[in-house]
């Protein structure tokens, strides 16, 4: 299995669509593409298991390295886990999907596609490198994109917004690279070569101080793509003005890079660091959780509410990682994934709502239920994971968060753990709110009664997303038994 | 017995392939696919019954299959499993058997009807979901089918979508039980902790073996003078109460009645409602030997419940409502009956009556709510001013209303009669307020099921023409009217007891007077009243006016939960958190950009384009840098 | 030349650097500028001349800068007179003050 494949396959397609002209053999291409990506990691996936089972125990598996910069120690090196394979395949699922669901595009298509697929491209070398300095590198890539996305393709006022997603962004991004270069100064002086290597550094006892000052800039860089609060406002805007498939990627992936840089870098790299500060990204992620759940409450406009849920619902990922217990951090992981599909299939089925009824106002809406069944149900479907309805993937993830956190003992982590909890009642009120207005009641609108239903690619698009939430709903033990080992070996490094 | 897990596949089946292709089946094929399924479940929840208790001693707790579904860390999962014992065998044959009739009902019920297939499906959902409730081993796995059966209770209710009342129902049934559940979910973390398990049987063996308090292996953590295990029973408890509908929680149940009148049959009279009953009933050793204090709250809940609701029943005129609220009060009789054990020293009757009634009142609620069913199918509408002399028009089901009615007021020897003078005398024994407040909330029951029987079937000169009893709708009836006549005679304490020893329930003459008494008092008040249009009624509300504008507006309860969710969530949380969002925590990231952009517009004037001045500041910088270098260095920066 | 000590040669280049300075910094039109630019040049050269003959006789760096210096001057005259002659075509000034639009 060659980690590298997973960055030329997308590196060809990208290329392959720079060189080609029509309209129809770009779309059909880059779709070629990202399915061929998708059953890579699959097939990555299956060998991992077949890997795993055949007892090799090592933390990263096909490890591959190339040379870059000797001198600066920057290599290319790769290896991934269960944890960095379940979000390749996120990723792959979700760059899909979107493919899929941006079929009618009607713009510089060239240019939308080429970029989507570029993002990934970031998306997937951020999640096998394992040197800080690739890694970073990686995460830039899937960062500028973005604006050229929200503001060329984008509604509303997405200068603003893409300006503001970017800068917001690239601060998060300027205290990451701030706490790597920390990383590289730091193994220098207390480890005798200076590294950017995840595997070297893991072995290095940085003293108390350095490791305070690397993870409270690693952990609040990451969590400002994470979109933890105070730093979250970037999120309903950027969401709400992006393209579909762009907030497809957005809520999907790349606020998967944030949490699994904390669990990667500032966790793992970090313990005493983490075991000592994370009560701060505790209470910010609590915070984050109630107070995005409320502020969802009061959104009027669909993608604004969904980005304010996917506020309230990334802050379960701070929260497990920062409780630093087993299932904390299995149940982080699991939302991280569960959110990835949940949301992006969510953004997708409100694109196709807006495709329809040229409104996102969940008050203008009403009735859809009858003409549009398919893409109804599939937003009650995901509707009723966003409230963690057991059998779909939200509630195991945050169950696996609840016991996680509820592990901590002390009285903050229970008031915590107790806040995050009291969410699932205005998560619930937020979700029924808008599938009682939009899908049920009597059709607002008479020419709302004529509209079609989804088409092939649209069904496809649901189909997929939801296999994947039926899956982790109904089998998590498969999920489980590919993250156990390495959540045990960032557990094992964490309390020493 | 490993059939028994057919018991859970044949209706997840059923609601998958009624979920995709119930669309494409045509007439009443998917009614009939449902009800088949459910009928062979039914078949073998009375074979399990009949293992269990007549070919083996009914005593053994079997666990069937045990299968960690999700794992958190070393001792805590969520096993996937079915516990077969007194209590599960029970419910199931309760729930499959309701099932199985408001299936046979539904078919023709909901004839015509666009989204038939979803309908079933639906149905097929709850009882699967309810099933797996009662048959599950872990307690997590109870709060997992507990969503299960929330969420497919709210497709049913909110199933006329078009109707914005039914959707508004719907929602308010889901969040109000929701608010419930989080009380759960906070109880299990709670007692997973302490317990370090969540598997049923074992909790209850660590938490209830009688040396718990004094052995130390359960630490009693104390929180301001409680312990928190009695914390984690009484959330649980609210958990049960939510579903249950008890005061004050109990709204979300009389707007439910929104759905499709099987359905309120179903799943809002005999089987999901009685959850917090099964709930607190499968944890009761935990609540009796470490908790009796939650137990006395429970008790006073309960009757508190039962009474209110009786109250606002006698004043209610939609047919359904008033069934709603009296299920609301016999409800609050099995939790009271389950909370009074704590007050009578170590004696159990309480929770073998509880059950009882819970079995019984399955029956005859139901039945009254699918004649119900036929009225309203009959008539069109739910209002009672709509109906009266009813009785020659559909025989079948005046016969079948009058002997629920009979049953729900206690009268022997029909079913009602004996589960809850079990009740009484076990609360007679713990308890003589509660006994005295349950015994006038028995005459208000048989007070106003009275009232809604004149009012339905007589009041008005008899109608002779013959509304059409369609044979599915009568068959239920008929086989309900027989489990009502009949199940009172069921040694009901030799199957289901707390401990391994059986329970005798015997009746005190002398006891059994009182409410009898009573009862009979309250059906010759409401002939007077009721069995021909009188101005009593009236007379007597404009003597009572206040109190009759209180109690028919139901104590304002829905105007105080509307002010507490819209007025203080909405105005005083929601809004001010989203003003909050917008206006400080992105204004403040608006500002610092604003701030950045005015800075550098303030020094953008350097930039004059005049190459003089530039050289101006070079020259200015040169020297100021040597000035301070010189400064510092002096000699050395030459030398 | 060993009358005159190093210090003269020193004054008469710091004085015909601060005299370009001057020009540069007065003087409106750009011609005139230019020329004190290398008046300033020139006071450099004058300075690694001295440097060279004064304190490392036996070395050749000094002049060889001078050279350097005297060339990239040249070319840089070049260029400037360019620059000047176009600003003329477009604004018809020489003027400093009104050629300051590049500043945006």
């Amino acid at each position: 299995m060659n980690l590298l494949m997973l960055i030329w396959i997308p590196l060809l397609t990208l290329l392959t669509i720079l060189l080609l002209k029509k309209d129809k053999t770009i779309k059909i291409v880059s779709l070629i593409g990202s399915g061929i990506q998708l059953l890579y990691s699959l097939v990555l996936i299956i060998s991992y298991y077949r890997y795993r089972a055949a007892g090799w125990t090592d933390a990263y598996l096909f490890e591959n390295r190339i040379t870059w910069f000797p001198s600066l120690s920057i290599h290319f090196s790769m290896g991934v886990d269960g944890i960095s394979l379940i979000m390749i395949v996120l990723t792959a699922l979700v760059v899909f999907s979107g493919i899929l669901v941006s079929w009618n595009i009607q713009t510089r298509i060239k240019d939308f596609f080429a970029l989507i697929i570029l993002l990934s491209l970031g998306a997937y070398g951020f999640f096998i490198s394992t040197n800080l300095f690739v890694l970073f590198f990686f995460l830039e890539l899937a960062v500028i994109p973005k604006y050229l996305l929200i503001g060329i393709w984008g509604s509303g006022k997405k200068e603003y917004s893409a300006m503001k997603l970017a800068l917001m962004l690239m601060g998060g991004s300027s205290l990451i690279l701030l706490g790597l270069l920390g990383f590289y100064h730091y193994s220098g002086i207390y480890g005798g070569t200076s590294t950017w290597d995840i595997k070297e550094l893991v072995h290095l006892s940085l003293p108390i101080e350095v490791q305070r000052v690397l993870y409270l800039l690693t952990f609040t860089g990451f969590g400002i793509f994470t979109a933890l609060f105070p730093f979250h406002t970037w999120a309903p805007d950027g969401h709400s003005s992006a393209p579909t498939a762009a907030s497809m990627f957005l809520a999907g992936i790349s606020m998967k890079l944030g949490g699994y840089g904390c669990l990667r870098i500032s966790t793992f790299l970090l313990p005493e660091a983490a075991q000592e500060l994370s009560w701060i990204y505790i209470i910010l992620a609590s915070i984050a959780i109630l107070y995005g759940a409320f502020a969802t409450m009061m959104q009027k406009d669909l993608k604004y509410m969904n980005a304010y849920s996917s506020v309230s619902h990334c802050g379960f990922v701070v929260l497990g990682i920062a409780m630093l217990t087993r299932a904390g951090l299995m149940g982080a992981i699991l939302q991280m994934v569960s959110h990835g599909v949940m949301t992006a299939l969510f953004f997708a089925a409100i694109g196709m709502l807006y495709e329809r009824t040229h409104t996102r106002m969940i008050n203008e809406m009403g009735g859809l239920m009858k003409p549009l069944p398919f893409i109804g149900s599939a937003f009650i479907v995901v509707g009723l994971c966003s409230l963690g309805l057991p059998g779909l993937s939200g509630f195991i993830a945050e169950a696996t968060v609840f016991v996680g956190s509820w592990e901590r003992t002390g009285l903050l982590y229970r008031i915590a753990t107790i806040v995050a909890a009291a969410s699932i009642v205005v998560t619930a009120v937020y979700i029924l709110r808008a599938l009682g207005s939009t899908l049920w009641g009597t059709i607002s609108h008479k020419e709302y009664a004529v509209l079609k239903d989804a088409t092939w690619n649209e069904k496809a698009v649901i189909f997929l997303l939801m296999s994947g939430i039926v899956m982790m709903g109904f089998f998590p033990f498969l999920f489980i038994q590919l993250l156990n080992h390495d959540v045990l070996t960032i557990m094992n490094n964490v309390i020493k | 017995m490993n059939l028994s897990i057919l018991v859970l596949i044949l209706p997840f089946l059923t609601f998958v392939g009624l979920a995709f292709f119930g669309k494409r089946l045509s007439g009443i094929t998917a009614g009939i696919i449902g009800s088949i399924s459910t009928g062979i479940i039914s078949l073998i929840a009375a074979f399990i019954a009949f293992n269990y208790w007549v070919m083996s001693d009914g005593k053994s707790t079997m666990i069937l299959f045990n299968f960690p579904w999700l794992t958190f860390n070393e001792h805590l999962a969520i096993n996937m499993g079915l516990l077969l014992d007194s209590l599960s065998i029970m419910m199931v044959a309760v729930v499959t058997f309701v099932s199985f009739m408001v299936h046979l009902y539904s078919i023709e019920y909901l004839k015509g009807e666009e989204r038939y297939g979803s309908y079933f499906a639906y149905l097929s959902l709850f009882t699967f979901s309810m099933l797996g409730l009662v048959l599950s081993v872990n307690i997590f796995q109870i709060y997992v089918f507990w969503e299960l059966v929330g969420v497919s209770s709210f497709l049913l209710i909110g199933f006329y979508y078009q109707r914005p009342s039914a959707v508004a129902a719907a929602k308010k049934a889901f969040i109000v039980t929701r608010f419930a559940d989080l009380g759960f979910l906070v109880g299990i973390l709670i007692l997973s902790f302490e317990a370090k398990t969540l598997d049923i049987p074992m909790l209850i063996e660590r938490l209830s073996s009688p040396d718990t308090l004094t052995s130390g292996n359960i630490k009693m953590h104390m929180v301001g003078g409680l312990s928190v295990i009695s914390i984690a029973m009484f959330l649980i408890f609210i958990g049960g109460a939510g579903k249950s509908a008890m005061f004050p929680l109990h709204i979300w149940l009389p707007d439910a009645m929104e759905g499709p009148t099987p359905v309120s049959a179903l799943i809002h009279a005999a089987t999901m409602v009685v959850a917090g009953v099964y709930l607190v009933a499968r944890l009761f050793p935990v609540y009796f030997v470490l908790t009796p204090e939650v137990l006395h709250i429970i008790s006073w809940v309960g009757i508190i419940s039962a009474l209110l609701a009786a109250l606002i029943a006698c004043t209610q005129t939609d047919i359904k409502r008033v069934l709603a609220y009296s299920t609301i009060s016999q409800i609050g009789y099995m939790m009271f009956s389950l909370g009074i054990t704590a007050y009578s020293h170590g004696e159990t009757l309480g929770y073998t009556a509880s059950l009882f009634h819970l079995f019984t009142h399955a029956f005859f609620k139901a039945l009254l709510f699918l004649a119900a069913g036929v009225i309203i199918h009959a008539v069109h509408s739910n209002e009672v001013a709509q109906m009266g002399g009813l009785r020659k028009s559909l025989p079948t089901t005046h016969i079948a209303f009058l002997l629920a009615t009979l049953a729900i007021s206690g009268i022997p020897p029909l079913s009602g009669f004996f589960s809850k003078e079990a009740i009484l005398t076990a609360t007679h024994h713990a308890n003589p307020v509660i006994f005295w407040l349950a015994v006038i909330g028995s005459s208000l029951t048989t007070f106003y099921m009275f009232r809604l029987y004149y009012l339905i079937f007589w009041n008005k000169p008899a109608e002779h023409h013959r509304h059409h009893e369609h044979a599915l709708f009568s068959i239920p009836l008929i086989i309900l009217t027989l489990g009502t006549l009949l199940n009172g005679f069921i040694p009901f304490g030799q199957f289901i007891s707390v401990g391994l020893e059986k329970v005798q329930i015997s009746f005190e003459l002398g006891m059994a007077a009182v409410p009898v008494g009573g009862s009979l008092l309250a059906i010759l008040l409401a002939t007077l009243w009721y069995a021909k249009s009188t101005s009593y009624p009236d007379k007597f509300v404009s003597l009572l006016k206040n109190f009759y504008r209180w109690t028919y507006r139901k104590f304002y309860f829905d105007e105080l939960y509307q002010f507490v969710t819209h007025k203080i969530i909405f105005n005083l949380i929601g809004r001010p958190i989203a003003w909050f969002d917008r206006n400080i925590v992105d204004g403040t990231m608006n500002a610092m950009a604003w701030g950045s952009m005015y800075f550098s517009q303030a020094i953008k004037r350097i930039q004059s384009g005049n190459v003089q001045s530039y050289t101006m500041y070079f020259l200015g910088g040169v020297i100021i840098l040597l000035s301070i270098l010189l400064y510092a260095y002096g000699y050395n920066l030459i030398n | 030349m060993e009358g005159i000590p190093l210090l003269h040669i020193l004054i008469l280049s710091t004085a015909l650097f601060f005299i370009g300075i001057y020009g540069f910094f007065t003087r409106r039109n750009l011609i005139t500028m230019l020329i004190s630019i290398e008046l300033i040049l020139n006071s450099v050269n004058i300075n690694f001349v001295a440097f060279n003959k004064y304190l490392y006789p036996q070395q050749l760096e000094g002049i060889f800068f001078n050279i350097f210096i005297i060339a990239i001057a040249a070319a840089e005259v070049s260029l400037a007179i360019a620059i000047i002659i176009n600003l003329y075509r477009k604004f018809n000034t020489i003027d400093i003050e009104d050629t300051n639009t590049m500043k945006h």
